[in-house]
């Protein structure tokens, strides 16, 4: 049957050869070898009318717990934070969403100008000098920021906060064994990281300082201090921060920070079971040069009209090959586009109302949490959106309970850290209400009883 | 000139404007100063535009009508795959059920998502004749990492010290850069004028230091190795791995499989072969496919399936870790599984059998008026050269803009770096004749216009919102974001 996917009838296809001068589409494969030919049809499902699909993919979809089904508490690095509408549409527009990478400027202003935006929005929002157009996501960007200050400082050593996202340093771990860079940790014990154990780490073999605030726990870190530390050693400070928090905290970049790395999925990307995600990267102006990733700056056109290019590219792959600066090709240009239509919706007051209200009702919901008996906070430094409350019970008893009652009530942290396996990582975002905690307060007054 | 609009959305700013809807704070303390240490917090609000919703929405709308995309124009840029993505796709992969489930949901509350996972990865190891896939890489740069990284962990694994990975100097440039970053010494290898591998000096090439020859099948100028499997026999027998990089997977569907061919490892692009949209850059997704010897040193975790729960495996001590945070870009997985639910293995053959015709077709069309990089027949996409047309003062980069004129994206240009000016121009499957025939009938136009009307070519594009833009004044001058003039 005709896919509608081709358009070629038979007889076109039937024109087109006899243009070419063949007399099948198999005489266009002579030079495959015979014995290289697959001699049977692929051995996948057969195809599927619209209609049939749609009822496969609803039963497919119908099987997953979501923010929309449940009250969710999930966080980890992927958060339910309020996306508005026009975001979805606005992207669709097939002239942005059916475009690739703008190797020709001039048929490619849309992209590159809402590039430009991008990189001036993050730039100003983490403090930095220049924001690039995008990695995959928030635990690459760290990787990337790692090898870029193994390769500026030319040391082969990177310390990491404990607090850190733990997925980010496995990330991390991977894409440092093939050029040798190792990962040192410093310890959290309290939740934050210990600055006088970093003190002790931090030498001159060191590349970079790694922290994280939020980290991977909530709490909020001394970047200031932990920039005294790394500087002092002459290594690199980098901080990974959530840019949709950034309305409210103080850009790193403004700390001492001389990259900013994080996940931006927080700026209107969907959940999507973990990705596509948004990977922040920005630096300091002296490392522009050394940066990973598409960068677009504005020029002017052969009339002196404002224009946009992709700009400083003997740094990439498609040029410099194996000496680049990182094998990026593809990134995520369209979650960057979500992001940016996000903030310029958003706007000045509109993020500083998002982390207001984050942070507001993670306090209220970790004092309303914390009055169920037995239940208590397992760190007491200060923390922003997030929280690890340690429960009574094991939370892999709880948690199916709770489920069930329609709430997806936090990350376990057992799997990520031994010592805390009595606790629950707890994220609330803006979109929680007082009766959904409350509520969640209550079932789990009755969960841990 | 299409449209005149310059604005950025920061000049549109008015303070006091807004775009958003949020409620009131419903809980008892909402002053962040009371619940934060001052030391934490940002003393002013962050300079971001003050707009209305509407502002936004046609700003981004007048932006987007600065590009040209595949919905409106045909996109010919080769190596890239440009092809119709599937309105359908969107439809399903913005049900609820998928866009909003959290990546760490209890896995019993996420079978859905896992099935969908095991069952692609079984479907896109059989299209390539691999034994098992790993979704996780998130774009073909992230894959080729993947796969030389499991290569590595395999001759580690048996205690051999290999340093290099040979590349043909046709590659693309994340094959060499991917290698680099997994730790090895690059090694470029000749290819023949017509392309294809030069199987005696590879042999000569081939000793116990090398970990891995990595080739694209079919190869940048569009060409079947016809010696593939011979090479892929002389690899193995000096205990080098072969890595495939699938970017031109769309051109071999149904009709060979790089597992077949004595491949050890290839890497699918989603966003090509597999219908989810480019934009503008990504997001893409680059699943990596590897024979069973490599197979313990996939990336973690791996989606398993036992009776009919499915779950996230981590026990996998031999792997080489992970590539981004979660399990993979979900959203694309979605997108490429619909997809080939709705070909099935008659309509994905039948999507190679067009891709390679359309491609011919074009080619027979302009052999007469540009030098052909290596004779036909071609498999999905074919390489010309603008060498005449060079002698006559227009470069691959003035056809490209001069297209633009004429109402179609530019195919890619100098690449493969071993034609000289290079036009590649990869049509797709999906594109019907009567569109083939228009942009044949602007290159022909191109071709005379390059021996009468020079002229017209150097000074295109002018249909476009800006001409030829200046790249040494953006490279010699950064302006990477916008300032506040004043």
């Amino acid at each position: 049957m005709a896919s509608r996917y081709i358009a070629n009838t038979p007889d076109e296809q039937k024109r087109m050869l006899g243009a070419i001068g063949s007399g099948s589409i198999e005489d266009l494969l002579v030079k495959i070898p015979p014995k290289a030919r697959l001699a049977r049809p692929l051995g996948l499902t057969p195809a599927l009318a619209e209609t049939d699909l749609i009822r496969h993919m609803t039963a497919l979809a119908a099987r997953n717990a979501h923010a929309d089904s449940h009250v969710s508490f999930l966080g980890a690095g992927s958060y339910d934070h309020y996306i508005p509408s026009p975001i979805n549409h606005l992207i669709l527009r097939g002239e942005f969403f059916t475009a690739y990478t703008p190797y020709q400027p001039e048929a490619s202003q849309g992209t590159l100008r809402s590039i430009y935006e991008y990189q001036t929005m993050i730039a100003e929002l983490t403090g930095m000098d220049v924001a690039n157009a995008s990695i995959y996501d928030g635990a690459s960007s760290l990787a990337e920021a790692a090898l870029m200050a193994h390769s500026v400082t030319d040391r082969r050593e990177i310390v990491l906060s404990r607090a850190v996202h733990p997925l980010y340093k496995r990330v991390t771990a991977t894409y440092c064994e093939g050029p040798g860079v190792r990962l040192r940790d410093v310890p959290a014990p309290e939740g934050v990281t210990d600055l006088a154990a970093a003190r002790q780490v931090v030498n001159a073999t060191t590349a970079a300082l790694v922290v994280q605030t939020p980290n991977f726990y909530g709490c909020l870190e001394d970047v200031a201090a932990a920039a005294e530390i790394a500087h002092a050693a002459g290594a690199l400070l980098v901080v990974v921060a959530d840019p949709v928090n950034l309305g409210v905290l103080e850009g790193p970049g403004k700390l001492g920070a001389d990259i900013v790395v994080g996940e931006g999925q927080g700026l209107g990307v969907p959940l999507d079971f973990g990705g596509p995600n948004l990977g922040v990267f920005a630096a300091k102006n002296e490392l522009v040069r050394r940066m990973p990733g598409r960068l677009v700056g504005a020029t002017v056109d052969h009339d002196g009209k404002r224009g946009f290019v992709l700009t400083l590219q003997t740094r990439e792959q498609h040029i410099r090959r194996a000496k680049a600066t990182s094998n990026i090709c593809t990134n995520v240009a369209l979650c960057a586009l979500m992001a940016t239509i996000y903030l310029a919706t958003l706007g000045r007051r509109g993020l500083v109302k998002v982390g207001e209200l984050s942070t507001a009702k993670a306090h209220y919901a970790a004092s309303r949490l914390t009055k169920v008996p037995g239940v208590s906070l397992r760190f007491t430094a200060p923390f922003f959106k997030e929280f690890a409350l340690k429960l009574p019970k094991a939370p892999e008893r709880v948690l199916p309970r709770l489920a069930r009652q329609g709430f997806l009530a936090g990350v376990p942290l057992k799997t990520f850290d031994r010592a805390l396996a009595d606790c629950l990582l707890v994220a609330v975002t803006e979109k929680r209400t007082k009766a959904e905690i409350d509520a969640f307060a209550a079932a789990l007054e009755k969960a841990v009883a | 000139m299409a449209d005149a609009y310059d604005k950025l959305i920061f000049e549109l700013s008015s303070p006091g404007r807004v775009g958003w809807s949020l409620p009131e704070a419903d809980v008892p303390e909402a002053d962040v100063h009371k619940l934060l240490p001052a030391k934490h917090l940002r003393r002013d609000a962050p300079d971001l535009p003050e707009v209305s919703e509407f502002d936004v929405v046609r700003h981004y709308s007048r932006l987007s009508r600065m590009n040209y995309g595949v919905d409106t124009h045909f996109y010919p840029l080769g190596s890239c795959t440009m092809k119709y993505n599937p309105k359908l796709n969107e439809d399903v992969a913005r049900l609820a059920g998928f866009a909003k489930v959290h990546p760490l949901a209890p896995e019993a509350s996420a079978q859905g998502a896992l099935q969908l996972m095991h069952e692609l990865a079984w479907d896109l190891a059989e299209i390539a004749g691999m034994d098992a896939v790993s979704l996780q890489p998130a774009a073909g740069a992230q894959g080729e990492l993947a796969g030389v990284l499991m290569i590595r962990a395999y001759h580690h694994s048996r205690g051999e010290k290999r340093t290099k990975v040979l590349v043909p100097d046709s590659a693309h440039g994340t094959n060499p850069a991917s290698t680099a970053i997994a730790g090895y010494e690059v090694v470029e290898v000749k290819s023949l004028p017509n392309g294809e591998v030069d199987v005696d000096a590879l042999a000569r090439t081939l000793d116990t230091d090398v970990a891995a020859f990595m080739i694209t099948v079919p190869n940048t100028l569009g060409m079947f190795e016809p010696r593939i499997i011979e090479i892929t026999e002389l690899c193995h027998a000096k205990g080098v791995q072969v890595y495939m990089d699938g970017a031109n997977l769309n051109a071999i569907l149904g009709i060979t499989r790089p597992g077949d061919l004595g491949f050890d490892v290839c890497h699918f692009n989603l966003h090509k072969t597999f219908t989810t949209p480019h934009g503008g850059g990504g997001p893409g997704a680059g699943p990596v496919g590897v024979k069973a010897h490599l197979e313990p040193f996939l990336p973690v975790p791996v989606v398993t399936k036992d009776g009919d729960e499915y779950a996230l495996d981590w026990k996998r001590p031999r792997s080489i870790g992970k590539l981004q945070a979660f399990w993979g870009n979900f959203g694309m997985l979605v997108r490429a599984y619909t997809y080939i639910r709705t070909m099935g293995p008659d309509g994905l053959r039948s999507v190679s059998d067009n891709a390679i015709l359309n491609a011919n077709y074009i080619m027979k069309r302009l052999e007469r008026d540009y030098d052909v990089a290596v004779p036909g027949p071609c498999m999905h996409e074919c390489v010309l050269s603008a060498r005449r047309q060079k002698r006559l003062g227009v470069t691959a980069t003035d056809i490209a803009k001069r297209l633009l004129d004429l109402g179609f994206y530019a195919p890619s240009t100098y690449f493969p770096l071993i034609v000289e000016e290079a036009l590649m121009i990869e049509p797709t499957e999906t594109e019907a004749k009567e569109t083939l025939d228009a942009f044949c009938d602007a290159m022909i136009q191109i071709a005379r216009e390059a021996e009468t009307n020079a002229a017209v070519i150097h000074d295109a594009p002018v249909t476009t919102p800006v001409r030829r833009l200046d790249q040494t004044k953006a490279a010699r001058e950064p302006n990477l974001k916008w300032t506040r003039r004043g």
